[in-house]
């Protein structure tokens, strides 16, 4: 028995690895690169697009027998806009400390190529909870590469781990500064977070061959 | 099914698609704003009250923390003895002098701003808050500074809109913030506000005569407006802080 069929469960898992948005379709790179400077933003970022993704993949799939095809992209584009206005503006009244935080991704989230691509490519065409399926997936996966990247960006870029100094004092010279080690303030610039995303997804290919385009 | 290629039934989706979330934004939006407006007026009272060194700070613990919002109000009226609004060179008293919006003063026409100054009495001693708003990179940021009648910071309290995480929004911690306490805003007589430096050599901040904080690497801009957010408002309310502490 199994709650989901295996085609479900690939919506679901296939994302995380050989279909990554980030690393194999090279999708929300933007995003990637703008918000990975910290460990936290990069969760917080992560959750926001699980819940968005999936809600909006079932909106817009409950939806799709009935939006014009020559307006849909802009149909998709209010729906998602709006989708995040109300929770921002819902976590402002209920969460204010929480939606300060936040505050900075909406627009992002809006933006991000990986939301629009779903609902173009998947909840356009199939049922609501294949879609949802297809939304957790993607955000999962996309969430994923951002996690990895802002762990390494704020390790070596500040010594830090959600704000914990957990290399020592860099000023008091304590831990691993004591025998001469600096933060590399490089990895805290957007580039950065280029040649990271770079180097994992190297990682991936070397250790699945078939993930290699042919020339 | 209906066709819904046809022009027609383009249009027709689109109006009442506009209509839909337009009105579904606009009721939630008012119907909410009660609720974000108390949460806004405690968050402003916290961050008076954290620039003159009300809050609750852990020694050794490099978080900024508030006094708790079901207490701010109490403590707002204990600690803030006097909310003045400067208007065209007269001080007045005015109890929601809190409320007003330096934004949109500070765009207004020199006559007719109102400039709001609080001042603070914690264990005998006097401080006086002042608000700040500026520009950073990508966009708004503001904050207060208490000074005490020598000109000597006390405290500053720094927020922003949408600073790059890890970058320029690191303002609002407390390694960056609390360098300021302790920092002069005249030089003798002269007003010189206080830079946010790049090659101050000066980590620990232990030079405090020097009217400069170091500032953050990878922020260039966001410390260039803090620096400039000082400069110009601070120097609009120096005359004034003279006045008031004879």
């Amino acid at each position: 028995m199994a709650i989901l069929s295996k085609k479900e469960q690939g919506l679901l898992l296939d994302p995380l690895t050989d279909n990554n948005p980030i690393t194999i379709q090279v999708l929300g790179i933007c995003s990637a690169l703008a918000i990975t400077a910290q460990l936290k933003a990069s969760i917080v970022m992560a959750i926001s697009v699980i819940f968005v993704l999936a809600a909006g993949n079932v909106v817009i799939s409950l939806m799709r027998n009935i939006i014009p095809s020559k307006i849909r992209i802009i149909v998709q584009l209010v729906v998602v806009a709006a989708l995040v206005i109300i929770v921002d503006q819902i976590l402002h009244a209920f969460a204010y400390e929480l939606s300060k935080t936040l505050s900075v991704f909406v627009g992002l989230i809006i933006t991000n190529c990986i939301i629009m691509g779903r609902f173009e490519a998947f909840a356009l065409g199939n049922g609501p909870w294949q879609s949802f399926l297809d939304g957790v997936g993607n955000a999962a996966g996309y969430g994923f590469i951002l996690v990895i990247v802002g762990f390494f960006r704020e390790l070596l870029g500040s010594g830090t781990l959600l704000g914990f100094q957990v290399l020592g004092d860099p000023i008091a010279k304590t831990g691993l500064y004591a025998i001469g080690y600096e933060n590399n303030g490089f990895m805290l610039l957007s580039p950065m977070a280029l040649i990271v995303l770079g180097i994992i997804i190297w990682v991936q290919r070397s250790r699945n061959s078939a993930l290699i385009e042919e020339n | 099914m209906a066709n819904t290629d046809k022009n027609s039934y383009t249009i027709i989706f689109a109006i009442a698609m506009v209509l839909i979330v337009g009105s579904l934004l606009a009721f939630v939006s008012s119907s909410l704003k009660p609720t974000i407006q108390v949460n806004e007026k405690f968050e402003k009272q916290q961050n008076i009250l954290y620039a003159m060194g009300v809050n609750e700070n852990v020694e050794g613990d490099g978080a900024a923390i508030f006094v708790a919002t079901d207490k701010v109000e109490a403590e707002f009226s204990k600690y803030i003895k006097k909310q003045l609004v400067i208007q065209n060179g007269e001080i007045k008293s005015d109890t929601a002098a809190y409320l007003i919006d330096l934004k949109s003063e500070l765009n207004k026409d020199k006559n007719e701003r109102r400039l709001p100054l609080f001042v603070g009495e914690k264990e005998n001693k006097d401080y006086y808050i002042i608000p700040l708003y500026g520009k950073g990179l990508w966009d708004a940021i503001w904050g207060f500074v208490a000074v005490d009648e020598n000109f000597v910071v006390q405290g500053v309290y720094f927020d922003h809109k949408g600073e790059t995480p890890g970058l320029g929004a690191n303002i609002k911690q407390r390694y960056f913030m609390d360098d300021f306490t302790g920092e002069e805003i005249m030089q003798g007589t002269k007003y010189a506000g206080i830079t946010v430096a790049k090659g101050n050599n000066d980590p620990l901040n232990e030079r405090k005569g020097d009217n400069k904080v170091d500032a953050l690497a990878g922020a260039t801009i966001t410390g260039n407006g803090v620096t400039a957010m000082i400069n110009s408002t601070v120097k609009l309310y120096v005359p004034y802080l003279k006045e008031i502490k004879i």
